[in-house]
């Protein structure tokens, strides 16, 4: 059990900065998921905590121990990857217990390791196969088991479920949560996939080329996202992005309007506004109420096109200044092509955001 | 998909197949057949006789082995006769080797080696001497090379495959000699080897301070074969290591990463995650580098022709010897085909012993 605080870590390969100085706390215990898109350094992070890459600059301690020139063994943590990095011509045992092979621990202690992690892990029945013989899934399980035996500090998952499918990708996710609550450890988990991350985390850290955007807990991130680019990422489908024009600013709030919404006022936080100025309107496909009745609402536009789930329904349209927008009802409902809506929203469930939505 | 009517032909697959099927049938399948065809006559490569069959004549000659053990000579008293030098005297071996009809099984024998046995001397007889002290030859030279060359490629490998600043230079000047023919080599070795004024003899003096006794490495039957050795490790030496690091380079580094996390040391990671990964590798090698061993021929006729005193000879030397030098196709045959089965024997040995074992 440990805590891991990252100090202005860079990470250079020669003139480029990948990782740009990021502080970062992270608290015994927590579960903390880096997440952003793919090139965004989150991996590299994880890969200098773990120790397999150098920090160019920055201290990392773990525990309260300065770990930068510490040897991976050395520095308390297990690691799982992406490509589950078993041995294919171990058993499953063998795989489970490599690390007290290696560290030449007493057979008896090895086993009853392997047994400990086996039954966490629910596979005492898998020991004696090979990982040739174990679907995706188990021999994710396997590289869990291994980590496990480390007895570490702080667990590292370098997105572990990136090469599952969709049904065993959700076992597995309940599966290292729970592993979470039983164990109490530490763990710092990689994704781009923000399902995984919504889910597990105690704490979001949201990156974006190497450097970080916001840090939080996932509703937090969800309800109050620091900027354009963490309101575009968590939520599914993602928030509607719309470009408005301020019409007047008041004291905390600002009234806006674009051709397609009728003025309207909203909280906003911006200083300094002016009349006349853009801003980035933010608004959830979930938090948009379509009505067939064109006085109801303020947002105007054309039904394009209907995606009905059973218990959701996206409705895709085109507003009346040619944007898409896309609305997702938690019901089942029918729009037809080609219908006029008009769209209504509560102000407190919008963002305002500075600038034009392309700048993201 | 258009499944043209050319793609769906029989006649047009065979076609195609047509001229390397040819080729290897005409200089492949066929001399492999003629050979096995001729070693059971007696047929010459020129000849105004008549060819005849003579059934495994051919094999019987070069295979034929005996054991004769002689007992000392004694006088009337039964007390063993001794030379002025005080050796133990022995009958004569031709009084057993040459029309004795009690010995009809040894009738042409020559002695290939012999030792002694208490007051006795065992002989070991071989009808033809020089065949088989090219099979010991060869198969000494497989035991040699294959082990100590495809380890010592291995270890270039692991060397050359590291991210550092000018390896690609290594690479090249472990890989050159396999380029270079091995006739070249071998004649450029000659003079390495030279008994009087030779790279290696100058070098070894330089070294000692002149203490060194120059040495004719390849007119002296104990050092010449493994000088031959020496010097086809070292020119195949590349060869093999590029494929080791082709093999190298088909472990996930995810592995080496997971191992490092584990803290393996050096060793433990080749063990647990080097070793078991090149498995097929190593297979493919072992049985490359003991084909390649069996075949030698371009270092012997270059730069001993076998001698001295027959302690360089190997089987594919004796065969092109006898087929050609001596004319004696059907002996030549017999040694090829000899040859065949012995190397098709050990190559099952050989997978058989490294199969996956599951």
């Amino acid at each position: 059990m440990a805590t891991v605080r990252l100090k202005d870590i860079r990470k250079r390969y020669g003139a480029t900065e990948v990782i740009k100085g990021i502080d970062l706390e992270i608290e015994d215990g927590e579960f903390v998921v880096f997440v952003g898109p793919s090139g965004c350094g989150k991996s590299t992070l994880l890969r200098m905590i773990a120790g397999l890459e150098t920090i160019s600059d920055g201290t990392l301690e773990i525990g309260g121990r300065v770990v930068n020139e510490v040897q991976p063994k050395e520095r308390g943590i297990a690691m799982v990857f992406q490509s589950y990095a078993i041995f294919p011509h171990m058993t499953v045992r063998e795989n489970i217990g490599f690390g007290l092979t290696v560290a030449k621990a007493p057979k008896a202690e090895k086993e009853a390791a392997i047994q400990e992690a086996a039954r966490i892990l629910q596979m005492e029945h898998l020991l004696d196969r090979r990982p040739s013989q174990l679907s995706g899934g188990q021999r994710q399980r396997v590289a869990i088991g291994r980590a496990i035996t480390r007895k570490p500090e702080v667990f590292l998952f370098d997105e572990p479920l990136s090469n599952l499918d969709a049904a065993l990708r959700m076992d597995m996710r309940m599966e290292i949560g729970r592993l979470h609550k039983e164990l109490k450890t530490t763990m710092i988990y990689v994704t781009h996939d923000q399902v995984e991350a919504m889910t597990l985390a105690d704490k979001i850290v949201v990156l974006k080329d190497g450097e970080v955007q916001q840090v939080g807990a996932p509703m937090d991130l969800y309800h109050n996202p620091a900027n354009l680019f963490v309101a575009k990422f968590l939520g599914a489908p993602s928030m509607n992005l719309i470009e408005v024009e301020v019409a007047e600013a008041r004291a905390g709030a600002a009234v806006v309007k674009n051709p397609a919404l009728d003025p309207i006022e909203l909280p906003c936080q911006i200083d300094g506004l002016r009349a006349g100025e853009k801003l980035t309107l933010g608004l959830r496909p979930q938090y948009l109420h379509p009505s067939l009745d064109p006085s109801e609402g303020k947002l105007h536009g054309k039904v394009k096109l209907t995606e009905r789930l059973g218990s959701e329904t996206v409705v895709d349209l085109e507003l009346t200044d040619g944007s898409p927008l896309i609305a997702a009802l938690s019901e089942d409902a029918v729009f037809e092509r080609g219908r006029e809506v008009s769209l209504t929203f509560r102000p407190e469930q919008t963002h305002l955001f500075k600038g034009a939505p392309d700048q993201t | 998909m258009s499944r043209s009517r050319l793609t769906q032909s029989n006649r047009t697959g065979w076609t195609m197949a047509l001229p390397g099927f040819g080729l290897i049938a005409v200089f492949i399948i066929l001399p492999f057949l003629f050979a096995f065809g001729l070693s059971f006559t007696n047929q010459r490569l020129i000849s105004p006789n008549p060819t005849e069959w003579v059934g495994f004549d051919n094999y019987r000659q070069l295979m034929g082995v005996g054991v004769l053990t002689l007992e000392p000579e004694r006088d009337d008293a039964g007390a063993v006769i001794r030379d002025e030098d005080g050796a133990i005297e022995y009958p004569r071996l031709r009084g057993f080797t040459r029309g004795n009809p009690d010995y009809a099984h040894l009738d042409g024998m020559r002695e290939w080696t012999s030792w002694q046995w208490g007051e006795d001397r065992v002989v070991l007889l071989a009808r033809d001497v020089v065949f088989m002290k090219a099979v010991v030859n060869t198969l000494t030279f497989v035991a040699v090379v294959a082990p100590v060359q495809a380890g010592l490629a291995l270890v270039l490998a692991l060397l050359i495959n590291q991210r550092l600043r000018g390896i690609n230079v290594f690479r090249t000047i472990y890989f050159m000699p396999v380029v270079v023919s091995i006739v070249v080599v071998s004649l450029l070795w000659r003079f390495i080897y030279d008994g009087n004024d030779g790279l290696l003899n100058n070098l070894l003096s330089a070294i000692t301070f002149g203490a060194f006794e120059p040495v004719d490495w390849l007119g002296n039957p104990d050092t010449a074969l493994p000088a031959i050795m020496a010097m086809s490790i070292w020119q195949a030496v590349g060869f093999h290591m590029v494929i080791w690091l082709a093999g190298l380079q088909t472990i996930s580094p995810t592995l080496y990463e997971a191992a490092e996390i584990e803290g393996t040391s050096r060793w433990q990671t080749f063990r647990y995650v080097t070793w078991p990964g090149l498995r097929n590798t190593a297979v493919l090698i072992l049985i490359v580098i003991t084909m390649q061993a069996f075949a030698l021929f371009a270092q012997i006729d270059v730069m001993t022709g076998g001698g001295p005193l027959d302690s360089t000879q190997t089987i594919v030397f004796q065969a092109v010897e006898r087929g050609y030098g001596k004319q004696d196709i059907s002996g030549g045959s017999t040694i090829s085909v000899l040859l065949f089965l012995l190397v098709l024997t050990i190559s099952l040995i050989q997978r058989y012993l490294t199969r996956e074992r599951n």
